[in-house]
């Protein structure tokens, strides 16, 4: 299998677990891969990133422009930023709760997401998640990443298997914190499933 | 064992695989994972350590490799200017163990103040230097480095940029690792003492040997020369040949041509891999320089070729390389269409920018707060340094009026007060930082009698590097407890009169604290003292009294917090980001910020 996959969103949101449980279980798979991260000054609240490589005959660490197969956006307008990465037909995936910027209680200008997602849908094939809605049982924002992952993989478009997913989870995942994260992978999951076949 | 690693942790095992003894580092992005994974694997029978600073690192590992030990030494590449004292004196001696020199290099600059070239550094340095494109590659690149060193017996520079330490690839290593044998340091004064007629000697030496490693070089197995002869070739360096190499995967057989060690050149293999060729193309980080070594070969050799790079303008001098600007680059040389279709998003709304900031509840912000409550209508320098602290020149903190180099905020202040009599200088300087290179700066000040007040911000550790220990911390990295090195004992031993202690959370006691130092003469200190948030329990969360609040939104105009949003008109905290810190609720005018700390 080939397949390249980038992970945005902005520093605290959880991408990079994401982004390990991604590339542990496309090995556990059987495929080569490569992945790559944004580390250092840009984790405290900036954008970040995570390439996901998946396949043989990969040189560069991160996905060149216009070759990935899916965008997994944790947040809109990342996904936007993002955008140019995508190849043509691939899939966007993307979070519709907005993070607004430090800036924004500073200098207002009422971002919240709704215009970038907007933009997006006219411009490529988008799958729209609920990421806040879907945390609320879990009481917390800090399983969007796992929700966001399950919610790829029910879409069907990421290619790794569920339970090479979950299964993975187990291993990065401390186990006193293990099953509030399988629950909201479950939830993510069928998030996904629902969210394709309305598209279809 | 087949493990999924950074490139850091590749290098980190490679050199372990190579049978290292010793390593040493400071840290510094994007090098920092070395030490960090040799910590974390097994190493039994290695000495490790985070040393005071580079300086300090490179000179421990010269005594080690002076033994016959293996040695590795870790840094930054600006790291690298800081150990360039006993670098370009070890190069006169030379080693008899391996001693390999990681100098990690960041295009972009992602997370430096420089975009210099530690290629250039060895030609400077007169000693060999290997630049790997991977991962994977580094792993084995760096066992090669040690090979080397001994063979020829000098310190080797080993250059990764940041896209390779912070990608992620499979290596195969051994389950087990075990340092090799040495036999220990000989004395030979005649050998291991620098006097002017020894360097005299050694020079030669040098020089001659370094065109023998010039010769071999053109055999070592990762200088390569793919795709078939033509008129036109492209030489890349490092990483920037895993970029061409995506671009060209539909052409092979374009010719492509990879230095790897692009100091001592290996001319010979390059003379024989551009038989043929008139024009090339040469794709490479940071400076020209294997662009301006084939040059010099074209000029030394009559060779009719015409060289494309960034002395010509073909290739930008500054910024990092990517897939992108090498197949754009790539396409115009080669005539040929390399560029995938993407996504046009001149028309979309206007991205939020995300700077990066403090954390909420970061002991910095509320130290800053107090400085600048305290000087408040006076004069004022703020002269900062390197560390999560300099994004305290961030708005509306905006406490940073200088940053250069480690330590040099201490310094600065010192000259700023002779040029501005009439104004307070100050100096930030972390705690990492402060031990690093600060304390020189301080006796300096003692010394000349300057008049500054110094800031340590005390977080206790190595905040903006991923948190490593320092002397300060009262650990280390062979896993013991040890006695902490106290920033006071150390202030005053040096002779600072006035040296104060305040947690900057209490922003009364810390305003004063700052107020009475600004009244006295000569060097005064503060010692901010307040763990990093990254590394604590939240003690609770605050929050805004609706009924209390009268929306004049001091406190996100004062101090610029995460957590502080204005959601509906009304000021409300983040209780995802809120740690409970308390500095908004001393802000506040009308006291509607309270907290429920458990504590």
């Amino acid at each position: 299998m080939n397949k390249d996959i980038l992970i945005c969103g902005v520093g605290g949101q959880g991408t990079v677990l994401a982004s390990k449980i991604l590339a542990a279980a496309a090995m556990e798979e059987g495929n080569s891969v490569h992945s790559a991260e944004t580390i250092g000054m840009a984790q405290r609240g900036g954008s970040v990133t995570s390439h996901v490589r998946i396949g043989e005959n990969v040189f560069s660490p991160l996905i060149p422009l216009g070759c990935a197969d899916m965008i997994l956006a944790f947040e809109p307008a990342e996904a936007v930023r993002n955008a140019p990465y995508l190849r043509q037909g691939g899939i966007l995936i993307v979070n519709r709760a907005a993070v607004r910027p430090v800036t924004e209680s500073l200098h207002p200008t009422g971002y919240d997401g709704t215009e970038m997602l907007a933009w997006l849908q006219n411009r490529c094939g988008c799958l729209l998640v609920d990421g806040e809605e879907a945390c609320r049982p879990f009481g917390s924002a800090k399983f969007l990443n796992i929700i966001l992952l399950g919610a790829a993989a029910g879409s069907g478009h990421l290619g790794i298997g569920r339970e090479s997913l979950l299964g993975r989870m187990e291993k990065l995942i401390p186990a006193r914190y293990l099953e509030p994260n399988r629950s909201a992978f479950e939830a993510g999951y069928r998030i996904g499933q629902a969210a394709e076949s309305a598209e279809k | 064992m087949k493990q999924y690693v950074m490139g850091n942790s590749a290098i980190a095992l490679g050199a372990l695989a190579a049978g290292i003894r010793f390593a040493a580092g400071y840290p510094g992005t994007p090098s920092s994972e070395i030490i960090e994974t040799i910590s974390r694997s097994p190493h039994e029978g290695v000495y490790l350590e985070w040393s005071v600073n580079e300086k300090a690192a490179l000179e421990a590992a010269a005594a080690a490799a002076y033994s016959g030990a293996r040695a590795l030494v870790t840094m930054k590449q600006m790291g690298l200017n800081v150990a360039s004292d006993p670098l370009m004196s070890v190069v006169y001696i030379g080693v008899r163990g391996g001693l390999v020199i990681v100098s990690a290099d960041d295009p972009g600059p992602i997370s430096s103040q420089t975009e210099q070239d530690t290629r250039r550094f060895a030609d400077f340095a007169r000693i060999p230097v290997f630049d790997p494109a991977t991962p994977e590659e580094a792993y084995t690149m760096i066992q090669d480095a040690f090979d080397y060193s001994e063979k020829y017996g000098t310190p080797v520079l080993f250059r990764p940029v940041t896209r390779v330490c912070h990608a992620y690839a499979s290596v195969e290593t051994p389950d087990a690792f075990a340092p090799r044998p040495f036999d220990g340091f000989q004395k030979d004064s005649s050998r291991w003492v620098i006097f002017p007629r020894l360097s005299r000697e050694n020079h030669l030496k040098i020089e001659q040997r370094n065109a023998e490693m010039a010769r071999d070089f053109s055999g070592y197995r990762f200088n390569t020369a793919e795709g078939v002869p033509g008129e036109k070739a492209v030489v890349a360096s490092g990483v920037s040949w895993a970029y061409a190499k995506e671009c060209l995967k539909e052409h092979p057989e374009v010719r492509l041509i990879r230095i790897a060690t692009a100091f001592p050149f290996p001319e010979d293999f390059l003379l024989s891999a551009l038989e043929g060729v008139r024009e090339v193309l040469v794709l490479e980080e940071l400076s020209p320089y294997v662009e301006e070594q084939i040059l010099k070969t074209a000029g030394k050799h009559h060779l009719s070729l015409k060289v494309r790079g960034k002395l010509d303008g073909t290739v930008p001098h500054n910024g990092e390389n990517s897939v992108a600007l090498s197949g754009q680059l790539l396409s115009g040389f080669l005539g040929l269409s390399l560029r995938k279709p993407q996504m046009d998003v001149s028309d979309a709304p206007p991205l939020p920018a995300r700077p990066p900031v403090l954390c909420a509840g970061c002991p910095h912000r509320a130290s800053f707060y107090a400085v600048k409550q305290a000087m408040k209508g006076r004069k004022a320098f703020f002269c900062g340094d390197i560390g999560c602290y300099t994004l305290g020149n961030a708005m509306p903190l905006d406490m940073v009026d200088t940053c250069l180099c480690m330590g040099a905020g201490i310094t600065m202040a010192q000259g700023f007060r002779h040029t501005h009599p009439d104004t307070a200088c100050f100096a930030f300087v972390g705690d990492s930082t402060f031990f690093a290179s600060g304390m020189t700066g301080v006796v300096n000040a003692v010394y000349n009698e300057a008049d500054i007040i110094l800031c340590v911000l005390d977080n206790s550790t190595t905040a903006m590097t991923g948190h490593q220990p320092h002397p300060g911390t009262g650990r280390n990295m062979m896993g013991g407890a040890v006695e902490k090195v106290s920033i006071e004992n150390v202030l005053k031993g040096m002779g600072v009169k006035t040296v104060v202690t305040v947690d900057p959370l209490d922003q009364k006691a810390a305003v004063q604290a700052v107020r009475d130092c600004a009244e006295a003469p000569g060097v005064r200190a503060v010692i901010f003292r307040s763990p990093c948030v990254a590394l604590t329990r939240p003690s609770g969360k605050c929050a805004v009294s609706a009924e209390k609040c009268i929306s004049c939104k001091k406190c996100i105009r004062e101090i610029g917090c995460p957590a502080l949003i204005v959601r509906d008109g009304r000021v409300t905290i983040d209780g995802n980001l809120c740690v409970g810190c308390g500095l908004c609720a001393s802000v506040c005018p009308v006291q509607a910020i309270g907290g429920e700390r458990h504590e």
